[in-house]
């Protein structure tokens, strides 16, 4: 048996993991690409409500074809629809519940975490980018809790989770926990705590492909 | 008796100057007030900067008003979106200053204008790129970053109905911007698809109270 063999789970399982964590009542945001694909797997027997960016609150599933309504989008301006019970707002107070501290969990992706929970997420900083902020900053300090959803590695192998972010921040210290297609991270005041490796993935394992130094958990 | 209700779209634009700030509604496709920003592009005022969301994509809208030169700086949280390919061009060609906001500043930024305030400390931006060169301060043991008002000449939104006084009610996430660039700017012209009589817009679910709204414009859906 190799014990260094990697493992990871696919970002629909991932999507399956951050979904189970979420409890009933929480108000939350998913982030425009990879988070979205959390609100597929939300457990059915609890209410949790979706917040978009643009205005939204009860925030339902793609609508079916020929039923697109072009003023109910979400953030990423793809057709959605609106639970009952749901709410409009204009963006002072969508980003008010946000930078207000009342959406209670923000699921983001990103190109890097640190281990002091820095977030990098909304720009390469390559010259030719053109840079775009969207919600990112809002998200990343305003709600309760930060998690990001991303994979562990980049294309060409570099570890996303880090000591210190190279990608311009969009917050300084804002995640409270990782999820990655190798496992589940928490940030601490000493670092990252591994809460759990997929796959019965050996710590060692996921540490030597990892930059930032891992803390194994219990 | 008011009428805010134009009978000629361009009346609505009477004393726009080159050089002038114009917000404009709207987050992707949704709110957009189309019929204005066309008429925009009929006034030839030149050396704009546009306060929006996004930069517009395609061929209308934001894009044509780009397209026709006519905006000098674009102050928003979202310029790239799919097609936006005469922002990107005047950009990478030095040809449009970019102020970039994140999203909840350029709301907040907004809202101040419109409330007369001073501006405010937020913890957005805290440390990064966005907030260089600005003051900050540590409030309750938090850092936050000072951010000015954002004004405007005019202010281009779309809604749902109006009724002759100017009161405003809007169709879903097409909300957006609305609400807070009528209160910020000083001439504000709303598009509506429908126009009611007082009273019809029960006081109580009115979005946008007309006292924040100069210009009523009916344009009828296309469909």
């Amino acid at each position: 048996m190799n014990d260094n063999v990697l493992k990871p789970i696919t970002r629909n399982e991932i999507a399956q993991k951050i979904a189970q964590s979420i409890e009933e009542g929480a108000y939350v945001n998913l982030g425009i690409g990879m988070p979205t694909l959390v609100a597929n797997y939300l457990p059915k027997d609890k209410e949790i409500f979706l917040h978009s960016e643009n205005g939204i609150l009860g925030m339902g599933p793609a609508p079916e074809k020929g039923q697109e309504d072009w003023d109910l989008i979400n953030a990423g301006k793809q057709p959605v629809t609106i639970l009952p019970g749901g709410a409009f707002f204009h963006q002072s107070d969508s980003f008010a519940m946000m930078r207000g501290g009342h959406i209670d969990i923000s699921v983001l992706g990103a190109f890097q975490v640190s281990q002091t929970g820095d977030l990098a997420s909304w720009h390469t900083g390559e010259p030719d980018a053109i840079p775009a902020v969207g919600g990112a900053m809002d998200l990343a300090v305003g709600a309760k809790k930060t998690f990001v959803m991303m994979e562990h590695l980049t294309k060409d192998g570099k570890s996303k989770l880090v000591e210190k972010c190279t990608y311009p921040l969009t917050g300084l210290g804002c995640v409270a926990m990782v999820f990655t297609d190798l496992g589940i991270f928490e940030i601490t005041p000493s670092g990252f705590l591994v809460k759990e490796l997929f796959n019965n993935m050996s710590f060692e394992a996921v540490q030597a492909v990892t930059q930032a130094p891992l803390i194994k958990g219990n | 008796m008011i009428n805010k209700i134009v009978d000629k779209l361009s009346d609505a634009f009477t004393g726009l100057k080159d050089g002038a700030t114009i917000m404009i509604g709207g987050f992707g496709g949704s709110g957009i007030p189309h019929e204005l920003i066309d008429c925009l592009v009929e006034q030839d005022a030149k050396d704009l900067v546009i306060i929006t969301n996004n930069a517009g994509s395609g061929e209308t809208g934001i894009a044509a008003l780009l397209k026709a030169r006519r905006v000098r700086k674009i102050i928003c949280s979202y310029p790239r979106m799919a097609d936006s390919h005469h922002f990107e061009t005047l950009y990478r060609s030095g040809q449009i200053e970019l102020e970039l906001v994140p999203q909840g500043n350029l709301a907040e930024r907004i809202r101040a204008q419109g409330a007369g305030l001073g501006g405010f400390f937020t913890q957005t931006a805290y440390g990064t790129l966005l907030a260089e060169g600005k003051e900050t301060r540590v409030i309750n043991g938090k850092n936050y970053v000072f951010e000015t008002p954002l004004a405007a000449d005019f202010a281009l939104i779309r809604a749902l109905k109006a009724d002759r006084y100017g009161n405003l009610i809007y169709r879903k996430a097409g909300r957006n911007f609305g609400p807070i660039m009528a209160m910020a700017a000083n001439t504000t012209i709303a598009q509506v698809s429908e126009i009611v009589e007082l009273g019809e817009i029960d006081p109580e679910v009115v979005v946008t109270p007309g006292i924040f709204v100069k210009h009523v414009a009916l344009i009828k859906d296309r469909s």
